[in-house]
């Protein structure tokens, strides 16, 4: 744990750099987790190329599942969409650099199921589901 | 700790098991489940190692025992909870089926559109959902007992909603996350004036305090083996046996015939005409041990211990700044304390409890109604038994300080 809760992690979730609402955004996507009732929405704007010009995150939950959304969202920017639909699980556990179980697991994913699901385009209710194994 | 409860830890294997290298198990999650005594492990090994048969139709002497031993155990629940006869002891696999159990079998056959059954706002998902798909299905109409910033039930209000003529009151005997203990008495004997029938979800009450189904007079009573000290897989529906004989069967398969052609089948008497197919056999047997244990152990006592435990957490927790505690404070109250701490998501307080091996529950306990009530996602739940001692306790708010360090 000592881990889990190591300074970068609480420093995301105490002061958060994407914390926010993007107003207009090119791609706007919201989802639960619920096991626990956390709520994340991700706000993204995308030039001409396709590439991530800003991005934010607002909702509630854990400090694991926040702070991965923060240093999520950081690693982004100037992505291209595309970069964006290719990540995966080990992606995030490397950008967050912590070992979870399964039940924390699926708290640090929500960001990217959330952020996938924006890329992909899927319609409001209908995310994507990421394989945890 | 009464000496006689701190003695009854060494029945609890797990209780001595530690979560890592010298940091021992602090197990405050009884209310999701209890923890097993040996007696009902043994017996449920024994069952398997030299009894194992399915049952009631074998003639061979394995058929015979296995018989004996779960039919043994239904006697022993229907006495625990005062039943008039072990025929009104509906096994089923738990609180959640049994309520199902009477969604459909007495609903769908009893209940038509407009009917209004009432439940309160302080329900676990396992008493809402049956009844929001018998909405769906017949087009009942449910209405909700209010709960107040105490976190008791608004009977005020109960009052007025008895006025509607309801069919049903379904209603918690204990809340699993405020711990209040509901006036079922009160609540059955208003519901019976008004004609309406009284189903009680047993689930947080019978495993802490003596239920006597015929002094509170209700007409169906739920509860699960393990969280009274018994295994997983197995519950029980008591039913007033006039009502049971009335129902429509639940499952169709083996076991609930008395006779079946190809054109159809009639049903066999009771409790059996409900248990279809091979049942869960071990964990019945387990949970008649489950409950010889309890017996033993004193209902009494157990209450009293667990009232002790349950006020001096309750000033531990209260004391500690930032943090709210939901649901009253007074002696009428279960072991059980659901908490917030300002700025920290409960996830994160249960993830640095277990780093010091600190077993709590953090979400919304399948009420997630009741926490939207009071506007909070989630809290942090602590849980108390039989076997919780207060040094637990103490570890238990020094775990939380380090929380708040870490935050801090």
């Amino acid at each position: 744990m000592d881990d889990l809760y190591r300074e970068t992690i609480i420093e995301h979730y105490k002061n958060p750099g994407y914390r926010g609402v993007l107003d207009p955004a090119d791609i706007s996507f919201e989802d639960n987790n619920p096991l626990c009732g956390d709520h994340l929405r991700i706000d993204l704007r995308i030039n001409a190329d396709g590439c991530i010009t800003d991005a934010a995150f607002s909702g509630h939950g854990c400090a694991i599942s926040q702070a991965s959304a923060d240093i999520l969202l950081e690693s982004i920017i100037g992505k291209h969409l595309d970069e964006v639909k290719k990540m995966d699980k080990q992606d995030v556990l490397d950008l967050i650099g912590i070992d979870l179980g399964p039940v924390r697991l699926k708290c640090a994913l929500l960001s990217l199921k959330v952020l996938k699901s924006g890329a992909y385009g899927i319609h409001q209710g209908e995310s994507i589901e990421l394989d945890l194994d | 700790m009464n000496t006689n409860l701190s003695r009854l830890r060494s029945d609890f294997p797990i209780l001595q098991r530690e979560i890592k290298p010298g940091i021992p198990l602090v197990y405050l999650d009884s209310a999701a489940t209890s923890q097993k005594p040996s007696c009902v492990l043994d017996l449920m090994m024994d069952y398997y190692g030299r009894h194992n048969a399915n049952i009631h139709r074998g003639v061979h002497t394995l058929a015979e025992e296995a018989t004996g031993m779960y039919e043994t155990a239904r006697v022993k629940i229907g006495k625990f909870i005062h039943a008039r006869s072990h025929k009104e002891v509906v096994y089923t696999k738990n609180t959640t089926e049994s309520i199902n159990l009477v969604a459909y079998s007495w609903g769908r056959k009893f209940l038509k559109s407009g009917n209004i059954v009432i439940l309160s706002e302080m329900e676990h998902h396992s008493n809402l959902v049956p009844w929001h798909i018998l909405r769906d299905a017949i087009g009942i109409e449910i209405r909700f007992i209010p709960v107040n910033a105490d976190g008791l039930l608004d009977l005020a209000e109960y009052e007025k909603l008895l006025r509607l003529e309801p069919k049903l009151v379904s209603i918690t005997h204990a809340s699993n996350v405020l711990g209040t203990i509901n006036p079922i008495q009160d609540i059955a004997r208003l519901a019976h004036q008004a004609g309406a029938l009284v189903l009680v979800d047993g689930a947080q009450a019978i495993p802490h305090f003596s239920v006597d189904v015929q002094d509170l007079d209700v007409d169906f009573y739920a509860f699960s083996a393990h969280k009274m000290l018994g295994p997983t897989g197995i519950g029980v529906l008591y039913g007033r046996m006039d009502l049971l004989e009335q129902m429509q069967p639940f499952l169709g398969g083996g076991d609930m015939i008395r006779e079946v052609r190809l054109e159809g089948f009639t049903t066999n008497e009771l409790p059996y005409k409900f248990e279809a197919g091979t049942p869960a056999i071990a964990e019945a047997v387990g949970f008649g041990a489950a409950v010889d244990y309890l017996t033993q152990t004193g209902m009494d006592v157990i209450r009293q211990h667990e009232v002790e435990i349950t006020q001096y957490a309750y000033r531990r927790i209260a004391d500690l700044p930032g943090v709210k505690i939901f649901g009253h404070e007074n002696l009428n109250r279960g072991g059980v304390i659901a908490f917030e701490m300002t700025g920290i998501h409960p996830h994160d307080v249960a993830q640095i409890l277990d780093t010091d091996g600190i077993a709590v529950r953090a979400g919304h306990h399948c009420a997630m109604p009741l926490h939207q009530k009071f506007g909070i996602p989630a809290t942090t739940r602590a849980s108390f038994y039989l076997y919780t001692e207060k040094s637990e306790i103490d570890q238990l708010i020094l775990g939380l300080l380090k929380v708040q360090k870490i935050f801090g």
